[in-house]
């Protein structure tokens, strides 16, 4: 028995609902919708109906508000890497003053790692007005369980309302894990947060199938109200060194002896920029003909200070690693100008990249679907023209 | 090695595109897949068997005709399969999936080795592998591309882990739970032997009543922390293409580089 509900008195059969379905667990018998056991319950149906006639029961039970008013505060999760803070924090933490401001909290940000004392004060700078800073030689190098330990330990003691983490590989990795042990609500890739007026929850906005739509999601009743953010969603606030802070030292919840998974190496590759992070991507596809091809799209990454993706297309032919992969099965990127070379613009390719502000779209084919959503395109040979493009560049801005 | 291997049924995306007119999705009717990172595990857990024996088995908790993709899985040499559906499961988000996966892992006994795809391609969450490690208190590697090395005697595994500023090479003690990406194999193609075999094989449907130990207040819908309230389209972007026609490609190029840096964005 599926959980959604059809209210066939109010039910027009439009088909609304059908087409609106990713699953398939809809379809119309006799002018009214009929739900089969395909349904998962994800509500994108809901919004498609003109006449409400679709709803999902909530037969949740309600935790009493007592214990949830015991949670106050705004946390972030400071990530870094070799001591180097990473981006997604210092957005968070741009975007968690709002939240903390509009909640009339405290900002708090949280500080893990080795030698990382510097990071506190940054903390400070961009926002925060508290800063756990948790300084052991066992979190030298991320580890799940080490981190994860200290940060629920901590939770428990100071019971935030709103914890907040960046959607990398670390965050995902930390935040899964601290919500499981939790009990609490764990959003995905957020791209929206705000505080519903009304009872002040936190609204989490997310992308969900492949971005065909957006996705509203609360906790109402679990705490802390956890989410992981997506890169260069938001702003990057600006530092002022002269905002005063709380530092408070924590000890690691974790004995090195009871760690049982252990870093013992890094392999970073030179002349990469993180796609996540960056602001320009010069991305290759099936156009660009083979790992030679490759070289014109660097030469003009490297001249716009930008990293390199690719398509599908071209790391499946084993051109380029599938550490560049943008879309679907690769990665989600979000720069300020994505220049699409010989890519074609497959949904799955589109799911990864369509947010850029800028895009730029290069293709000897006038037909290929990148162009849709391209601010710029040029048909043509990209062979030709991102040499040329590259040479503008190098005049243009490095006169 | 008793390897167990997550996977999930997800709408096939190849089906999906975008009627231009109408912007759409338009679909030839619906054909369920394997989550693809899903694949990537079914293969290594495979590999791993081949190398070093033992027992491949996939769990899936899903609807009824989650069935069919365990079948898959089986037609590819997976040993055994589990499904866990139940009216109870509907619902339920990725705490309550990993909760209820993590029941029924407990349930089956010894294992070695947990495999799941890095995320579903329909939620995208990536959660619920390092919520099942959490709930069984065991060592999670994340965004595995490739298991550098694998010793059943001492025990321990050796992986590389895919980040956003490269690789990393982590070294942990088994059990562990593995979620994989795409890179790490090339999944193979079921064989007749074996679609013969996981078309007689007797697939165990394990509900809510097959799992003692559940707390029947965090299962499904009701179990879930996370609730959906609003489902809106995503917002369009703004502006038509600007498509540039100049006389040579030099032209063409120096128009697009002012127009890129006139956008302030460089």
């Amino acid at each position: 028995m599926p959980l959604l509900e059809v209210d066939k008195d109010k039910c027009i059969g439009c088909g609304g609902c059908v087409d609106a379905c990713p699953l398939g667990a809809l379809s119309l018998v006799d002018d009214l919708a009929v739900v089969n056991d395909k349904c998962t319950a994800c509500g994108a149906c809901l919004l498609a109906c003109p006449v409400h006639a679709l709803n999902l029961p909530d037969s949740r039970p309600r935790k009493s508000s007592e214990d949830l008013a015991a949670y106050k505060g705004v946390w972030i999760w400071m990530e870094q890497f070799h001591g180097r803070t990473g981006s997604i924090s210092i957005e968070m933490l741009g975007q968690g003053r709002k939240l903390a401001d509009t909640r009339k909290v405290a900002l708090t940000a949280c500080v893990l790692g080795h030698n990382v004392e510097h990071i506190t004060k940054e903390a400070i700078s961009f926002g925060a007005d508290r800063v756990f800073w948790v300084d052991d030689p066992s979190l030298a190098n991320y580890t799940t369980a080490p981190y994860a330990s200290t940060l629920i330990s901590l939770i428990r003691e100071y019971k935030p309302e709103i914890f907040l983490l960046g959607a990398s590989a670390r965050g995902r990795d930390l935040a899964g894990s601290v919500a499981s042990v939790l009990y609490t609500g764990l959003t995905a890739d957020c791209t929206g947060l705000e505080i519903d007026p009304e009872n002040g929850l936190l609204l989490q906005t997310r992308p969900a199938f492949g971005g065909n739509i957006m996705a509203t999601i609360i906790c109402p009743d679990h705490r802390p109200q956890m989410a992981t953010v997506r890169y260069r969603v938001f702003e990057m606030p600006v530092a002022d060194d002269k905002r005063q802070g709380q530092v408070i030292s924590i000890k690691a919840a974790m004995r090195p002896e009871q760690i049982t998974a252990r870093v013992i190496d890094s392999i970073l590759e030179k002349d990469e920029v993180n796609l996540a992070e960056a602001r320009v991507i010069v991305a290759g596809g099936r156009g660009v003909g083979g790992p030679a091809g490759f070289e014109t799209i660097r030469k003009l990454a490297e001249i716009l200070g930008g990293a390199v993706g690719s398509s599908r297309g071209a790391v499946d032919a084993g051109w380029i690693s599938y550490a560049h992969q943008v879309g679907q099965t690769g990665r989600t990127v979000r720069p300020d100008l994505y220049i699409a070379c010989g890519i074609s613009g497959q949904i799955q390719h589109l799911a990864g990249m369509k947010t850029s502000k800028v895009i730029v779209a290069i293709n000897k084919n006038p037909d290929a679907p990148i162009f849709n959503i391209a601010n710029y395109g040029i048909v043509g040979d990209l062979f030709q023209i991102i040499p040329a493009l590259t040479e503008q560049f190098k005049k243009k801005l490095h006169h | 090695m008793n390897i167990i291997v997550c996977i999930k049924q997800v709408p096939g995306v190849s089906d999906v595109n975008i009627n231009p007119e109408t912007n759409t999705l338009i679909r030839e009717g619906i054909s369920s897949i394997i989550n693809p990172f899903d694949m990537y595990a079914i293969e290594e857990g495979l590999r791993i068997k081949e190398k070093f024996g033992g027992k491949v088995i996939v769990i899936s908790l899903g609807p009824p005709q989650s069935i069919n993709a365990l079948r898959e899985a089986v037609g590819m040499g997976a040993d055994e399969a589990i499904q866990l559906s139940d009216r109870a499961f509907a619902g339920s988000d990725s705490w309550a999936t990993a909760y209820t996966l993590a029941l029924a892992i407990k349930k089956m006994g010894d294992f070695d080795i947990i495999l799941c795809g890095k995320q579903a391609i329909d939620g995208d969450t990536g959660q619920v592998g390092p919520g099942i490690a959490s709930q069984l208190s065991i060592t999670q590697l994340t965004y595995v591309f490739k298991i550098v090395k694998l010793e059943s005697e001492s025990g321990t595994i050796t992986v590389e882990r895919l980040l956003e500023e490269g690789r990393e090479i982590v070294e942990a003690k088994l059990p562990v739970l593995l979620t994989v990406v795409k890179d790490i194999n090339q999944p193979r193609a079921a064989t007749l032997y074996h679609l013969r075999r996981a078309a007689k094989l007797r697939i165990p449907v394990w509900t809510a009543g097959d799992l003692p130990e559940a707390d029947l207040s965090k299962l499904g819908l009701k179990g879930s922390p996370t609730q959906v309230i609003k489902i809106s389209s995503p917002p369009k972007r703004k502006g038509a293409l600007d498509l540039i026609k100049a006389d040579s490609i030099e032209q063409s190029a120096a128009i697009l580089a002012d127009k890129i840096i006139a956008e302030k964005i460089l």
